[in-house]
């Protein structure tokens, strides 16, 4: 179908907006509460046009105003965007809009980046002719990651309608009437959603903008970016961290269709900023006879590991945070029976089952936005808002397709954003949730579980068995019929089941957050029996980390030593040097363990990046690029490779772990590696030697790629300073870093247009300074980017040649004196390095034992106790919350404090005398650490 | 060929013309000619009425510059005010084209009729912050940005900029 605008013809897509439409055809029109996540609620009226009903009234010039974005296109339909009517009445709504906007633009972190500005300049308004005085309003605080500046709102209201309709929060609202339109919460005090740092992209202007940037500032034509994949969490969400001056300024999201969307959490947005850290190793330090450390060059470093290495036998430790690549040169270098992957020894199993669960099931592992199209979702004992949170924001979506059936049925279209929660209010999609404890989801979810983690696995068994329409099975010992609580997990589960009676598309979450495989096994379980009714079933696993999956690939099937295992052959004197390779190790086992594995190397060679108490433990510490300063492919838990490259040379003597271990292997004489001299060889390399693995040279092109001839630039055309920024140490300037690595260049130089997607540095278009800009980028408007999709999937179901393991599971009694341990993670703290961003680390609580009254009473404890589990000698602050299970303790996953706690065991817990309840700790924050 | 001696002699005779003008060519240094005030020399960074810095560290200066030889990180002072914790011109590529100063909004950075800006060695002609803040305020007198800006400082309240209404009290329903 066609339409006219402007008397030209256009393809056009029924049903779209003419909005989208105008935008898709690279026309420049103006607009604000429309968002392509979010729909049209036309309440801006800046998008007007003017329709004209057939060509008479064309030529007559006689049409109407509509609103764009609230217009559906229609075959042969007549617009106008340029006719003097149409632009007077937006240049009007513009002026109207900018009577009350302060004269903030040079003191404002937006400036630079403001769809405001943009729009502004785009309509023509120059001159302000209201003389009248302005509104002003009071700024709140809203917590160390979100700066409130409110008297540069324009009322779009795109922030209440993320915040709340979008992302579920509940503590932000429009409030007052008039002109005094306030968006604020009802008092000060620290947004409650983990996803409030995506105001700072959906505000138009600058009413939110991000703190640690305000007071570090750099505007985005300054920044220098690279396509990035954020280390937070195993989702994969795509990055764009900006630097200036070596120092990482702010994380902004990079669009992926078929992953993040426009949507980040926050500890993955403000969660990088780790890498500004003091406590960042910048040389490499031997450890003298005093225990101090003395800095070494990259010669000497390099000479000491290969001499070590040469010298006795060698193990090493990887780290399912750091890339494919580096793990993959360790693994060489030690031999895969000498390899111990750094799981702690309770997640290797639970990471590895996660995996092979994934390739026995022949339900779809989705990406998150075919999680979205889900039709019923059931959790099996996984705390997505916490272990992944981009998931729970995906889930808050797949609710919402009830939503759309029924608008469906009324021909709405699908952006009709207002019309269509008008009508659905609160009709959901049936969301199910089995967890230990409250979930953020809960408000959103038909039915929300609390049990006891084997409880959550027999419930999924159960509603497993109740879709095949089977119910003879029994799963539980002989004596559980007696038990009470096993007809009520029965009677829910027959519920569940009822509940997905009329779904079609079922997704099902679980993960490696349980603590327990037989969980993970019985959501792959009910998945199945739904697939087997002839509907579509997906399953979707969460692992840890960044690049737990890719690990797990990495060792699958070769029987690598865990931690404990290292451990034994530690004592039994079999390693002399041990190479730690990004891992604190005090984070994944108990401490003494820890101690007492190190103690027993004779050399021990730790790879980081901060000084933490396994650098501390070395002999030898070696400063390795984070993330953002080196290349490297993750693999998330969708198993999608995905490449990530520097965003700036990393500083001093920091080299990305994969350089220090090739030239170390080189130096060795190696006959493997002679040959590579580039990432891509060392890539390429893993891909040949690891089956699994193979697609992982494909994630995004290789360093010789030349984009229509040229790099592509990580410098924004308009990057200013060039001749100053380094002046003060030689006036005499350098040459600009080249990147023998990557098709990315460190400069301004090159085209930032038509490239794959995965090669995405920075949005900017013509006009379109801010991130609104995307969608010049975008094949489709709000679809995939013209580059096509980035990263590539690595796993393929095998259509159920494995049959799926089906174990019984003993039901769950609460004993007189003992509890089970589960754990319960944390978006701000369970993740090590995000822990230590400035911003997340105000946010950060001290490791807690959670308890429910009843539970608390018949232990004899009370609230703020402090409680020792088993023989753990750290003693943890006891804190009641009803939402637990009964019977169950929860204790703060990720911390240092907890590392050596096993979940899912009955414990004891006692009450220690004397206890000082700690401060809010800074995580990590021991420098110096043991031998310090 | 006519022609040609015609040619030659009009030159003689404008050159001849020549000897009996003023001459525009000074001794200098010995002395010194006439400069304008919006002579587009030196660059400094001036004060505002109140003494305090001007520059808030936009970067609208190393954005316009076309050479690209003006380089600052912003910071944020204890009383809201936003400054630039560093400020370096490198004089040694600068062309003094005033597009720095076009571009200011604070009328914070202005060029001076002061040229000579002589070294023997290049490092010297790298400025920074402390040797181009001046104690006055220029060629501007009046301009005080944050008196019309809507960020809140110390000492001046939001609602208290010029043409700003009292903030608003959110709680209130009155029309």
């Amino acid at each position: 179908m066609n339409i006219r605008i402007d008397g030209v013809e256009y393809p056009a897509t029924k049903d779209r907006n003419l909005l989208e439409t105008c935008l898709g055809l690279g026309l420049n029109l103006p607009y604000f509460c429309w968002h392509p996540a979010m729909g049209s609620v036309g309440a801006c009226r800046q998008c007007a046009v003017l329709q004209y009903p057939d060509e008479e009234a064309e030529q007559a010039g006689r049409g109407k105003l509509v609103m764009a974005c609230m217009t559906p296109v229609s075959d042969g339909a007549r617009f106008s965007l340029e006719t003097a009517q149409a632009r007077r009445f937006r240049q009007g709504i513009i002026e109207s809009l900018m009577i009350n906007h302060p004269h903030d633009c040079p003191v404002c972190a937006e400036g630079g980046e403001c769809h405001l500005q943009d729009m502004t300049v785009m309509v023509g308004h120059r001159d302000r002719r209201y003389r009248g005085r302005k509104r002003t309003f009071r700024n709140q605080y809203l917590g160390p990651l979100v700066h409130h500046e409110m008297n540069r709102c324009i009322t779009c209201y795109r922030c209440t309608r993320f915040y709340r309709d979008y992302a579920g929060g509940t503590d932000l609202a429009a409030q007052g009437c008039h002109d005094h339109i306030f968006f604020g919460r009802h008092e000060d005090g620290v947004l409650e959603s983990e996803f409030a740092g995506n105001l700072v992209e959906v505000c138009p202007t600058g009413v939110f903008t991000d703190k640690h940037l305000v007071h570090d500032y750099t505007r985005k034509w300054d920044l220098q970016s690279a396509p990035s994949v954020c280390a937070g969490c195993a989702v994969g969400c795509n990055t764009l961290p900006g630097e200036r001056y070596g120092r990482l300024k702010r994380v902004h999201n990079r669009f992926n269709a078929e992953i993040n969307g426009y949507f980040l959490c926050d500890r993955g947005r403000f969660g990088a900023t780790w890498v500004n850290d003091e406590r960042r190793l910048d040389y490499p330090g031997l450890r003298g006879e005093d225990g101090r450390y003395n800095a070494i060059d990259h010669h000497g470093a390099l000479q000491r590991i290969v001499s070590s290495v040469e010298r006795g036998a060698v193990a090493a430790v990887g780290s399912p945070r750091a890339s494919v690549e580096a793990n993959f040169l360790l693994r060489l270098l030690a031999g895969p029976a000498r390899f111990c992957p750094g799981f702690s020894a309770v997640e290797q199993p639970l990471v590895g089952e996660a995996l092979a669960l994934l390739r026995a099931s022949r339900a779809t592992v989705p990406d998150i936005a075919t999680m979205e199209t889900a039709d019923a979702i059931l959790v099996l004992g996984e705390d997505v808002s916490n272990t992944a949170p981009r998931i729970a924001l995906a889930l808050r979506q797949g609710v919402r397709n009830r939503a759309y059936a029924m608008a469906a049925g009324l021909k709405l279209q699908d952006w009709q954003d207002a019309a269509i929660r008008n009508l659905a209010q609160d009709q959901r999609c049936p969301l199910f949730i089995a967890a230990t404890a409250a979930t953020r989801l809960d408000p959103v979810a038909a039915r929300s579980l609390r049990l006891a983690t084997p409880e959550i696995a027999r419930l999924g068994l159960r509603v497993a068995d109740a879709l095949a329409g089977d119910n003879s099975n029994d799963y539980s010992h002989d004596n559980s019929h007696d038990n009470p609580d096993d007809h009520s997990v029965h009677r829910e589960a027959a519920a569940i089941a009822d509940g997905l009676r009329d779904a079609k598309r079922l997704l099902v979450v679980s993960g490696t957050g349980s603590g327990d495989i037989a969980v993970m096994q019985a959501a792959a379980r009910v998945a199945e029996a739904f697939r087997d009714t002839g509907r579509e079933a997906m399953l979707s696993l969460v692992v840890p980390e960044a690049n737990s999956l890719g690990q797990a690939l990495l060792c699958e099937g070769n029987g690598s030593p865990d931690l404990d295992a290292l451990a034994a052959s530690a004592e039994a004197g079999e390693i002399d040097t041990l190479l730690v390779l990004e891992n604190d190790l005090y984070r994944r086992a108990a401490t003494d363990q820890v101690d007492r594995l190190l103690a027993n190397c004779q050399r021990v060679i730790a790879l980081d990046q901060l000084d933490n108490p396994t650098t501390s433990a070395s002999h030898l510490a070696v400063p390795a690029a984070s993330v953002i300063e080196s290349e490297g492919t993750l693999v998330s838990l969708e198993g999608r490779a995905q490449r990530c490259f520097p965003v700036f040379p990393p500083h001093a003597e920091r080299h990305p772990a994969w350089v220090w271990l090739l030239a170390t292997l080189k130096e060795l004489g190696r006959e493997a590696v002679s040959d590579w001299h580039h990432f891509d060889d060392v890539t390429r390399g893993c891909a040949a030697a690891i089956p699994a693995l193979a697609g992982i040279a494909a994630a995004a092109p290789d360093h010789r790629f030349r984009n229509h001839g040229v790099r592509v630039p990580r410098q924004p055309p308009r990057y200013s300073g060039r001749t100053a920024m380094r002046a003060n140490v030689s006036v005499h300037e350098p040459k600009q870093p080249e990147d023998e690595e990557s098709p990315l260049a460190f400069s301004m130089e090159g085209l930032n247009r038509d490239q794959p997607a995965a090669l995405l540095s920075y949005v900017w278009a013509p006009g379109w300074n801010s991130n609104q800009g995307l969608h010049r980028f975008q094949a489709d408007v709000g679809g995939p980017l013209k580059g096509g999709p980035a990263g590539i999937r690595l796993l393929r179901a095998n259509g159920g040649a494995t049959p799926l393991p089906r174990h019984a599971t003993a039901a769950f009694a609460v004993e007189a004196d003992e509890v089970l341990l589960v754990p319960r993670y944390r978006i701000f703290g369970s993740e090590a390095l995000s822990a230590i961003s400035p911003g997340i680390r105000e946010l950060v609580r001290p490791a807690c034992i959670e308890l429910c009254a009843a539970d608390a009473e018949r232990l004899g404890l009370a609230d703020g106790d402090g409680v020792q589990v088993g023989d753990n000698a750290a003693a943890l602050p006891l804190r009641i919350d009803d939402a637990m299970a009964p019977g169950c303790a929860g204790y703060t996953a990720g911390y240092r404090e907890t590392a050596g706690l096993a979940p899912n065991t009955r414990q004891r817990l006692r009450r220690v005398a004397h206890f000082s309840p700690p401060g809010p700790t800074v995580i990590g924050s021991d420098r110096g650490g043991r031998h310090g | 060929m006519l022609k040609s001696a015609l040619s030659q002699l009009q030159t003689i005779w404008t050159i001849l013309q020549h000897s009996f003008t003023r001459s525009e060519t000074v001794q200098y240094p010995e002395q010194k000619p006439y400069l304008a005030p919006r002579y587009r020399g030196r660059i400094v960074l001036t004060n505002d009425p109140d003494g305090e810095e001007r520059c808030v560290a936009c970067n609208l200066c190393a954005v316009a510059c076309p050479v690209d030889c003006i380089a600052l990180q912003q910071g944020v002072k204890e009383d809201g005010r936003w400054y630039p914790e560093f400020f370096r011109i490198n004089f040694s590529r600068c062309i003094l084209c005033g597009m720095c100063e076009e571009a200011c909004p604070t009328n914070a950075i202005q060029l001076t009729p002061d040229f000579e800006m002589c070294e023997y060695d290049r490092q010297n002609m790298v400025y920074e912050k402390e040797h181009l803040q001046i104690d006055g305020t220029g060629k501007y007198h009046d301009y005080n940005f944050y008196r019309v800006a809507g960020l809140a400082i110390a000492g001046k309240d939001k609602g208290a900029a010029r043409n700003e209404a009292e903030p608003v009290d959110v709680r209130s329903l009155l029309p």
